[in-house]
């Protein structure tokens, strides 16, 4: 199977249909990006042990009952592995957990860490989707980001890609970012609209505590971008990847729509959002089967001590009430374009959505920021710039 | 009685008086040094489980002087602040001594020159205490000039202390037996009692503080108090001793406590005398007096169904807090809330602070206001301690505001800084005196609503710390007052209202709306805050509306990081109040309150 579920999977997917998503976090980069918030290292030393301790971590949490159709490699920069760690790993899932036959196998790519003999060697184990961190094609914003790689590595990773037989290939973009006018991001755009990527993700700069970047924001090293500005990006993004024949499926993601109908939606990140349970394997990476939330230690020290005596690295984990799975429900539901499955909702939680919501929700249509019909409730375009004000007039 | 005294220590804040009691008691019988921390820890920690202030501090100690007799010495606590002179004048009253503590590096402050006259007009002894010699910083000889100078006593009797180092301790101990007197009074004579205290025990009631001029008191006793002659039956009698101490009875000259199934402490009354039902005193001690609340405003609870944990709240706070009076109040922008009358500003923080932190409430004050006199055109009087009561202006013939008389100490440098800060708020400097020769005592009339806002906080700021200040109400003066209102979008939103000087109108205004600027947060829609006399907008301001709100991205598979986030806000947002449109969070409301520039 080449193309991703181009379907709409039901809300609250869990009780149901219980495929899992298993992502798999792996902790290093050849080095830090100034934006980036995620645990990794790069001290590349550590991957083997690393790698040992994964092994483990998988035997321990493998289940002949749980069926998964997406296995998604992330990080940090899963391509500072080897070929040969990358290929025991894929191994050692094939083996363990019981992938469906088309199953969404995605590696997330740096452009400064690839060759067309790795990429080559990627497609060959059996990975079928290609995240390739973009980010800009611009050399003075990847510099400001901290990227290891130039514009042309990007588009060289891209080409060979495709060359390799990766036909679905997503691409990592962001914007809002100092200094970016308005004609850069939309040449980013239009750059990466040449190679007729599957599939897109435009995320908005955030600079989050803690990061290099965050750093110079408070040494004054730069302004961030105008609120306005940023709006502005953003209303620009929908509209040249609409006209480019994408599909908004959430706030940050576009789909190739083919034929009118196919969408090369990311089977994975949909489960993030629709309560599919999901499997996190690796220092920091979160799990999810309902109604438990739960994650690992962010440290691969305590993560591969805790594996070596033979028990989850688990630090903490969760059983999310009900108003915390409403406000989850609100708060994920939104951030798609499809919205909320208003009969869906109702059964789950026993809640008149409109009486519960109907006041709010009238208000807030008649700003122009929700669309409701009888079975959905969504945000329009204008909508996702107020996300997180909108949904917090909604939560419990 | 002979081996008894009563004595009180007089400070100015910071001086060193908890420290010195802390001292006293581990120098007397009391406890020994090993248990000293635990037991004093631990009655506190009690106290605050219970949800007592641990404001009195009055103690029993046992004390072995040098002539090997052993001596009650009962130190009996006062308030640190100006709003409580009365408190302290009756404290006072039941001392025939004091110590006078002075800072060494500070000096004499203007409170303890007022706390001094306060001593002499209950011609008590005094001891003048030089405390904290220890400091680098410390001029003992500086001290000893103006305890000469300013204050007029003979340096020669103060002893100089270090209470946390415990220098002079022992001193200070013999001096008390030595030079205080003992008190007087005929134990068989009809009981005759002073209330200079109270606090409430959840499990016994109200515990009334209390000297005895004369007669005995015991458990069965029917006691009665002179002013409201309310009749209790006494329960149990002791002394204070870091933990109540019970006795079979105490007599005149003692110091302790009763406990008479005494519901709320409003009941008994700073000042009030006790005697017996059956065998009265012939009269009441004098200088008794109603606790007058001076400064008024009204408080609301944050959550919309706050009232009735606030109403029980306060009527908590009241069993422990006589000086506080409450009534309905309510307000198109806030519902339900209280009226509440303080005996000062200090006193409104304080019962703020124990509303939120005792009983876990977020609460929205109004402006404070003092209480005005309205004259109408028809001759006619309204007294007026509420914006919202103020009536049409066209009906006003005049309008008066109570003033004070203020003095203020202060190193002579800062003469002219003072002279600005009073005048700008409408003070009349009254007289000046050297008190030494670069200390000056400035005496200046100023309206109390001026005093109230945040003239403290101001006059320490432009001192740095070396201006002291006490104050009286004398009378009440015409004046020019409006009401300033302020409009969010258009809408006028009654807790924000103040009576204002008319000349101060505007300034308070344009504060009041950058204030709310600065806090109110950003929501999706332009809001408009406006300040208004009547129909004149004399100040504006803007807070402009969200280009977008909209994270970028979760966080991998980490959707409980966002929710905690979201769960943050709506708590936060719990904090806020509609009007109209508009969330204003709380801390909107007591910023417009707070100075300009902090």
């Amino acid at each position: 199977m080449k193309i991703s579920d181009g379907g709409k999977p039901s809300l609250f997917e869990t009780a149901s249909n219980p495929k899992h998503g298993i992502y798999v976090h792996i902790p290093f980069c050849q080095r830090k990006c100034a934006y980036c918030d995620f645990y990794s290292l790069t001290d590349l030393t550590l991957r083997q042990p690393f790698v040992d301790s994964l092994l483990q971590e998988m035997a321990l949490v493998t289940s002949d009952e749980v069926r998964s159709d997406t296995l998604y490699f992330g990080g940090g920069t899963p391509s500072v592995l080897t070929q040969q760690q990358i290929e025991t790993i894929m191994q050692q899932a094939k083996d363990l957990f019981t992938l469906t036959p088309d199953a969404e196998i995605t590696m997330e790519v740096n452009p400064g860490t690839v060759t067309q003999d790795y990429l080559n060697f990627m497609r060959q184990i059996g990975i079928n989707r290609i995240n390739i961190g973009v980010q800009s094609f611009s050399h003075n914003i990847l510099e400001f980001l901290g990227r290891i790689h130039s514009p042309g590595h990007a588009t060289q990773v891209i080409q060979q890609a495709r060359k390799a037989g990766f036909d679905n290939v997503g691409l990592d973009l962001i914007f809002g970012i100092p200094g970016q006018d308005a004609s850069t991001w939309q040449d980013d755009l239009k750059t990466a609209l040449v190679f007729a990527p599957e599939h897109l993700s435009c995320y908005i700069l955030s600079i989050e505590n803690g990061t290099h970047l965050d750093q110079m924001r408070k040494s004054k090293a730069f302004e961030p971008a105008p609120e306005q500005h940023i709006a502005d990006l953003f209303c620009i993004t929908q509209q040249i990847l609409k006209d480019a024949g994408y599909e908004q499926y959430e706030i940050s993601n576009y789909a190739r729509i083919d034929n009118g109908e196919k969408a090369w939606r990311s089977r994975h990140n949909q489960k993030y959002w629709s309560f599919a349970p999901y499997t996190g394997l690796g220092p920091g990476a979160h799990s999810y089967r309902a109604p438990l939330r739960y994650w690992n230690v962010r440290d691969v020290g305590l993560y591969s001590a805790a594996l070596a005596k033979g028990r989850l690295p688990i630090q903490e984990s969760e059983k999310t009430t009900t108003e915390q799975q409403i406000t989850e429900a609100i708060y994920l539901g939104l951030r798609t374009c499809d919205g909320i499955d208003i009969a869906h909702f109702e059964k789950l939680f026993q809640i008149d959505f409109n009486q519960q919501y109907g006041d709010t929700l009238k208000t807030l249509y008649e700003e122009n920021l929700v669309i409701v019909d009888n079975s959905r409730c969504a945000l329009t375009s204008k909508g996702m710039l107020f996300h997180n004000s909108i949904v917090e007039r909604l939560i419990p | 009685m002979k081996n008894i005294r009563n004595f009180s220590i007089i400070a100015h804040i910071d001086h060193g008086k908890s420290t010195l009691s802390d001292r006293f008691i581990q120098f007397t019988d009391m406890v020994s040094d090993r248990d000293f921390k635990d037991q004093i820890l631990d009655t506190m920690d009690i106290e605050r489980e219970r949800g007592i202030t641990i404001k009195s501090q009055t103690i029993c100690l046992p004390y072995t002087a040098k002539d090997g007799m052993t001596y009650h010495l009962n130190l009996i606590d006062t308030p640190g602040h100006v709003d409580f002179t009365y408190e302290v004048s009756r404290a006072l009253a039941s001392c025939e001594g004091a110590l006078l503590l002075i800072d060494a590096s500070q000096g004499v402050e203007a409170q303890t020159l007022a706390n001094l006259y306060l001593a002499m007009e209950h011609n008590l002894n005094i001891i003048p205490v030089i405390n904290k010699i220890d400091l680098p910083s410390a001029d003992v000889d500086r001290v000893m000039t103006q305890i000469e100078e300013d204050l007029g006593l003979d340096p020669d009797t103060a002893i100089q202390a270090s209470a946390k180092e415990g220098l002079g301790i022992d001193v200070l101990l013999e001096s008390i037996v030595q030079k205080l007197p003992h008190p007087t009074g005929d134990a068989e004579a009809p009981l005759k009692g002073l209330i200079f205290d109270s606090h409430y025990d959840p499990f016994r009631g109200t515990i009334v503080h209390f000297r005895l001029f004369q007669g005995t008191i015991r458990p069965g006793d029917r006691i009665k108090f002179m002013s409201n002659n309310a009749v209790y039956k006494v329960e149990e009698v002791g002394l204070f001793q870091i933990v109540r101490v019970p006795q079979k009875t105490l007599s005149a000259g003692q110091v302790g406590y009763l406990i008479a199934g005494i519901k709320t402490v409003s009941d008994t009354r700073c000042g009030d005398t006790i005697t017996l039902r059956d065998h009265p005193c012939d009269a009441a001690l004098p200088g008794f007096k109603e606790a007058k609340p001076v400064v008024f405003s009204s408080i609301y609870p944050v959550a919309s169904d706050g009232y009735g944990d606030l109403t029980t709240a306060l009527e908590k706070l009241k069993l422990n807090d006589a000086a506080l009076i409450y009534e309905k109040d309510s307000s198109v922008a806030l519902g339900f809330g209280f009226r509440c009358g303080f005996l000062g500003l200090l006193h409104l923080e304080v019962v703020q602070e124990r509303l939120e932190r005792e009983y876990d409430l977020s609460l929205i004050l109004t402006a404070p206001s003092v209480r005005y006199i309205i004259v109408l055109n028809d001759g006619s009087e309204l007294i007026i301690d509420n914006p919202a009561l103020y009536p049409d202006p066209t009906t006003i013939e005049k309008t008066k505001e109570p003033f004070i008389r203020a003095s203020i100490m202060v190193p002579d440098r800062y003469m002219g800084a003072v002279m600005k800060l009073c005048l700008d708020r409408r003070g009349i400097n009254k007289n000046y005196q050297y008190l030494t020769n670069n200390r000056l005592e400035m005496v200046f009339e100023l309206p109390l609503s001026e005093v109230i806002y945040d003239f403290y906080d101001k006059l320490k700021t432009v001192t740095q710390g070396y201006g002291s200040f006490d104050y009286d109400i004398i009378d009440y003066r015409e004046t020019r007052m409006v009401k300033l209102d302020i409009l969010i979008n258009g809408e006028r939103v009654d807790a924000l209202s103040q009576l204002v000087h008319r000349d101060r109108a505007e300034e308070r205004g344009r504060h009041a709306c950058t204030r709310l600027r600065d806090e109110i947060p950003r929501q999706m829609f332009k809001i408009a805050i406006q300040g208004a006399i009547g129909g004149k907008i004399v100040a504006r301001k803007t807070v402009s509306p969200f280009r977008k709100d909209v994270t970028a991205k979760c966080y991998g598979g980490d959707i409980t990081r966002k929710r905690k986030l979201l769960e943050k806000q709506k708590k936060g947002k719990k904090r806020m109040k509609m009007v109209g449109k508009v969330m204003i969070p709380q801390s909107a409301f007591l910023s417009v309150l707070k100075t300009d520039d902090n």
